[in-house]
């Protein structure tokens, strides 16, 4: 039942488990689907928690992208222009524009040829990991190494800057940083990319970034914007998804069992980890271009609209066998970890690889791996647009 | 069974080739859909089915 009234409240970010959504998100999806709430940024809008509604929400173009931001105000509040070549934050036609030069260099075809490259970089890592000896932070030995390294091959920016980018990017998702530190962070970027463009006009290379460069599409601004975007988000998510994927696993025992008894459920335990984990925790903000009604709701033009991937992700309408265990062998469906519209996740074909070449390989090099400290002591990224583990020590 | 495909929709995700390889592909340029087969045998269809649904740009639409 949908209440006639909208509900009003603050939307739910306090996580009883490290590994479910919130709990308060099950009321919500049965009650009030369509919630006005106050998001812990302050900023007041509409909370979208079920499957359906936030696949109708994300499809639809009435709902614009066009935020500046990860946490501020939209183009509808009079906030700064989009930066240049961030066009996640786009709607189309100009979306199209830059989405459509890149579509190409991450196909299923394409992504499926770096599979070699990639367990390479994994088997190094594990050398690696397996020379300094127990216990190790998987994150910096393994998880975070692993989609910079590759990132790093496919767009053209030197392994050696991983400091500084991650840095920035650590910054840029905080929820906690001072706004100046968080300004600080996409600038220092944004110059580092420009430096990187300039210097691949100067001297033509074969990888994305130098590839557009040579394609003259774009100016130099966008090109620093592009990269930016596709570092950033080319190996945040699918590191946390890498740490938390196998904190996951050494909670849940039996299904890490079942994927070592049957190999070929990895696939669908990967697409499965996605759905369960979904690591864009605070969800997706879309602003409403026109005034549009939902549930018996009149969302207002210039409203804020949040959809909550990760509450969708656990919806008994669409899963409907247990949405909040983890289970390897679950048939593979649709979930939200991706996004869903014109922006789903360009780089989820390489996202896929990383991650099944990564867990597969790190469990099977350690047969004894195990958390080296209790599981409520793990530091989780509470406090960061993209949850995960900000440390994960383990032992094998 | 009878598939359309929008290219200009198609957002280049990929979804649609894991879905169902032997009927949709993926143009090496651009990443933008390539129907392999606009009629296909009806033992597909529930992977057809699955591909129109996980499209994130409703850019497939399945006509019995």
């Amino acid at each position: 039942m949908t209440t006639s009234q909208p509900l009003t409240g603050t939307q739910p970010t306090v996580r009883t488990c490290p590994l479910d959504a919130p709990e308060e998100y099950r009321a919500l999806r049965a009650q009030a689907p369509v919630a006005q709430v106050t998001f812990p940024d302050g900023a007041e809008g509409w909370l979208i928690s079920r499957y359906e509604d936030v696949k109708t929400v994300l499809a639809d173009q009435r709902f614009s992208a066009n935020r500046p931001t990860l946490t501020g105000g939209g183009a509808a509040d009079g906030a700064p222009p989009v930066r240049p070549g961030w066009f996640i934050f786009m709607d189309a036609p100009e979306h199209t524009r830059f989405r459509r030069l890149l579509t190409g260099e991450f196909t299923v075809r394409r992504m499926r040829q770096l599979v070699p490259a990639v367990e390479q970089i994994v088997a190094e890592r594990l050398d690696a990991m397996a020379g300094a000896g127990s216990p190790v932070d998987l994150v910096q030995a393994f998880a975070l190494p692993i989609p910079s390294l590759v990132i790093c091959e496919l767009l053209g920016v030197p392994y050696a800057d991983r400091e500084e980018f991650q840095r920035n990017s650590a910054n840029m998702l905080s929820l906690t940083a001072d706004a100046e530190v968080v300004q600080g962070a996409w600038e220092a970027l944004r110059q580092h990319m420009h430096r990187l463009v300039r210097a691949k006009r100067a001297e033509p290379t074969d990888d994305i970034l130098g590839k557009l460069v040579q394609a003259g599409e774009l100016t130099d601004e966008e090109l620093a914007g592009v990269g930016s975007l596709l570092l950033f988000a080319g190996h945040e998510t699918t590191a946390n998804m890498i740490a938390l994927g196998t904190m996951c696993l050494l909670e849940n025992p039996d299904q890490l069992a079942a994927l070592r008894a049957d190999p070929a459920l990895w696939d669908d335990a990967i697409e499965e980890l996605l759905r369960y984990l979904t690591i864009i925790q605070y969800g997706l903000r879309r602003v409403a271009l026109e005034d549009v009604e939902l549930h018996g709701h009149r969302i207002k033009a210039g409203s804020l609209v949040v959809t909550a991937l990760s509450s969708g992700n656990r919806d008994t309408e669409k899963f409907s066998d247990h949405p909040d265990q983890l289970d390897v062998a679950r048939a593979r469906g649709p979930h939200l970890a991706f996004g869903h519209g014109i922006h789903q996740c360009i780089g989820q074909q390489l996202a896929r690889v990383e991650m099944r070449a990564a867990l597969r390989a790190l469990f099977d090099r350690f047969p004894t791996l195990r958390l080296a400290v209790p599981a409520e002591d793990v530091p989780m990224r509470h406090d960061m647009v993209i949850y995960g583990v900000h440390e994960l020590s383990v032992a094998w | 069974m009878k598939v359309i495909i929008d290219e200009d929709k198609c957002v280049g995700a990929g979804q649609c080739v894991l879905a169902a390889p032997d009927v949709f592909d993926q143009r090496d340029e651009d990443g933008i859909v390539v129907l392999l087969d606009a009629l296909p045998p009806d033992a597909l269809r529930s992977q057809v089915e699955n591909a129109a649904a996980l499209c994130p740009a409703l850019a497939i639409e399945v006509v019995k």
